[in-house]
């Protein structure tokens, strides 16, 4: 039997005060997919991940990671979520270890404490984004970039199947981003990523698939998308990305 | 110093002091670093309609006080979570008619309300040995509820939407906790009044977050700087004949300013020793 689905998204609706901000999405992403979202600011790129994590309700179709309702709450387990601002106050008093550790709150049940192996896993998640040497250290003392990491490794520390991203360049500095995306490389032959952004070129190179979301999402499963998609979700002419094929794009830069 | 102790309502105050400083080290540590300061005061002053409710009934206003400021704290925590209403603005609605409940029936209760005072500015001086036992209760009910929650706690208060999605009942957690500021205001009424209980909830902690970044440590600090503070205040309001909740509030705040003067001046000397 195949393997369900990483992520299955079938005719999603969602609304907010009325207004449609998405509107019929499809969406099947596989074990080791590395897909790319962008869309302009307010085309539902952030609403559509927290659709996926269950923070908000859709008004119409569904959502299943591995093949459970993302709605289930043992669905999160399997999702790792690396937000786009983490609206912490930067003198909690907590360190960099303990708030990795946090990404093991769906392995251990209410009223109980977390345990070796926990710590273990939040050191290991935290070596592989190069940052154990900090582990000690409180997170607010911590730079942008540093702290996106810790957060990548607490997203990690539960093992997830699907790792969702909302632009994780936002705070990562240019010198940081090569490395940052050699990590997303080697994390995808573990588990299938998602990563959303309204910046083309910082995505396009690294991803394997790209969809273009503006309320509907356009997508076909692979990297290159057609003029009319971005024309459609952009809702204005594009011409610079073409690289001299016509109603082709991206495609020189993603062949490995 | 020693001798004060021998008379009982001065053993009492300082068993009261420390089982006050127990529950607003531990309490206060959550309402300073998840920035509750202004429910809690609004949970502090609700509770004034309890004590009403207590004179009126003619029971301990302190049992009309538990119960209708736990009421009131879960109205609240609904009333911030399910509506639309502003968190100020719900909160202010409920501070404002929890005190005019509590003057409403203060006012329907026939005779003369004693001790109205006590309550308001509170006076650990005449806490009597059963409110001592009341207090006890209630700080073991939140030493068990802390220690059988504290992850769940410390990862709500740190990043809430991120302990959604793993999946934490943020809403309970939320009601949880109010309910626990609750209980530390009723513990702290007999010691600084309700008018005053911001302060013991706030202070202790803010300093003991100048000493540490860890929770845990930070929790037992200002557990003890609290009780430095109540004994320290009950001391001098009984040598130089003060009142004695308003002396402990501006003990602690004293210390409080000092102690920022002091790192200030000390973190600017070490920058310069740096140049």
């Amino acid at each position: 039997m195949a393997k369900p689905a990483a992520l299955e998204i079938e005719d999603l609706w969602v609304k907010y005060d009325g207004t449609v901000v998405l509107e019929a999405v499809n969406l099947s992403l596989y074990h080791r997919d590395f897909l790319g979202i962008i869309g302009p600011n307010g085309g539902g790129k952030t609403t559509l991940l927290r659709a996926v994590l269950g923070l908000i309700n859709p008004d119409r179709g569904r959502i299943r990671v591995m093949g459970k309702p993302s709605s289930d709450v043992n669905a999160r387990g399997l999702i790792g979520y690396v937000p786009q601002y983490s609206l912490f106050d930067r003198d909690f008093p907590v360190n960099v270890r303990d708030v990795v550790l946090m990404g093991r709150l769906g392995a251990r049940s209410i009223f109980h404490n977390y345990r070796a192996a926990d710590i273990d896993a939040a050191q290991k998640a935290l070596k592989s984004v190069d940052m154990l040497e900090f582990q000690d250290r409180q997170i607010g003392r911590l730079s942008g970039g540093q702290q996106q990491r810790v957060f990548v490794a607490r997203a990690l520390v539960g093992e997830p199947k699907l790792l969702l991203l909302d632009e994780p360049m936002a705070s990562v500095d240019t010198a940081m981003q090569e490395g940052f995306y050699q990590l997303l490389a080697r994390l995808k032959k573990e588990m299938a990523i998602v990563i959303v952004s309204h910046d083309i070129s910082a995505v396009s190179i690294y991803v394997d698939k790209i969809a273009c979301l503006n309320r509907r999402l356009f997508y076909h499963g692979t990297k290159e998308i057609s003029a009319d998609d971005l024309e459609a979700a952009y809702q204005c002419p594009i011409q610079m990305i073409a690289h001299g094929i016509p109603h082709r794009v991206l495609k020189k830069h993603g062949d490995r | 110093m020693i001798e004060i102790l021998q008379y009982e309502f001065m053993q009492n105050a300082f068993w009261a002091g420390l089982l006050a400083a127990i529950a607003c080290g531990i309490i206060g540590t959550y309402v300073v670093v998840k920035r509750m300061v202004f429910i809690s005061g609004g949970i502090a002053h609700a509770s004034f309609g309890g004590i009403g409710i207590g004179y009126f009934m003619g029971i301990n206003p302190i049992i009309g006080a538990l119960v209708f400021t736990i009421a009131s704290a879960l109205g609240m925590g609904a009333l911030v979570r399910r509506t639309r209403l502003a968190e100020d603005t719900a909160i202010g609605i409920f501070w404002s008619i929890g005190m005019a409940l509590g003057i409403i029936f203060i006012a329907l209760t026939p005779g003369y309300a004693p001790d109205l005072f006590s309550y308001l500015f509170g006076n650990i001086l005449t806490v009597p040995a059963s409110d001592l036992l009341l207090m006890a209760v209630l700080d073991v009910v939140i030493i068990l509820a802390v220690s059988l929650l504290y992850k769940e706690f410390a990862a709500f208060s740190f990043d809430e939407e991120f302990g959604r999605v793993m999946g934490l009942p943020v809403e309970r957690l939320y009601l949880t906790l109010l309910c626990l500021i609750a209980l530390t205001v009723v513990l702290l009424i007999r010691i600084v009044g309700i008018i005053l209980i911001i302060a013991l909830l706030t202070i202790p902690a803010a300093m003991a977050r100048r000493f540490t970044s860890n929770l845990r440590k930070m929790m037992i600090l200002a557990v003890g700087l609290g009780i430095g503070f109540t004994f320290g205040g009950l001391w001098l309001s009984y040598a130089i004949d003060l009142p004695s909740g308003a002396t402990i509030i501006l003990v602690g705040g004293g210390v409080f300013l000092i102690t920022l003067g002091f790192l200030k001046l000390q973190s600017r000397r070490r920058e310069a020793g740096k140049v």
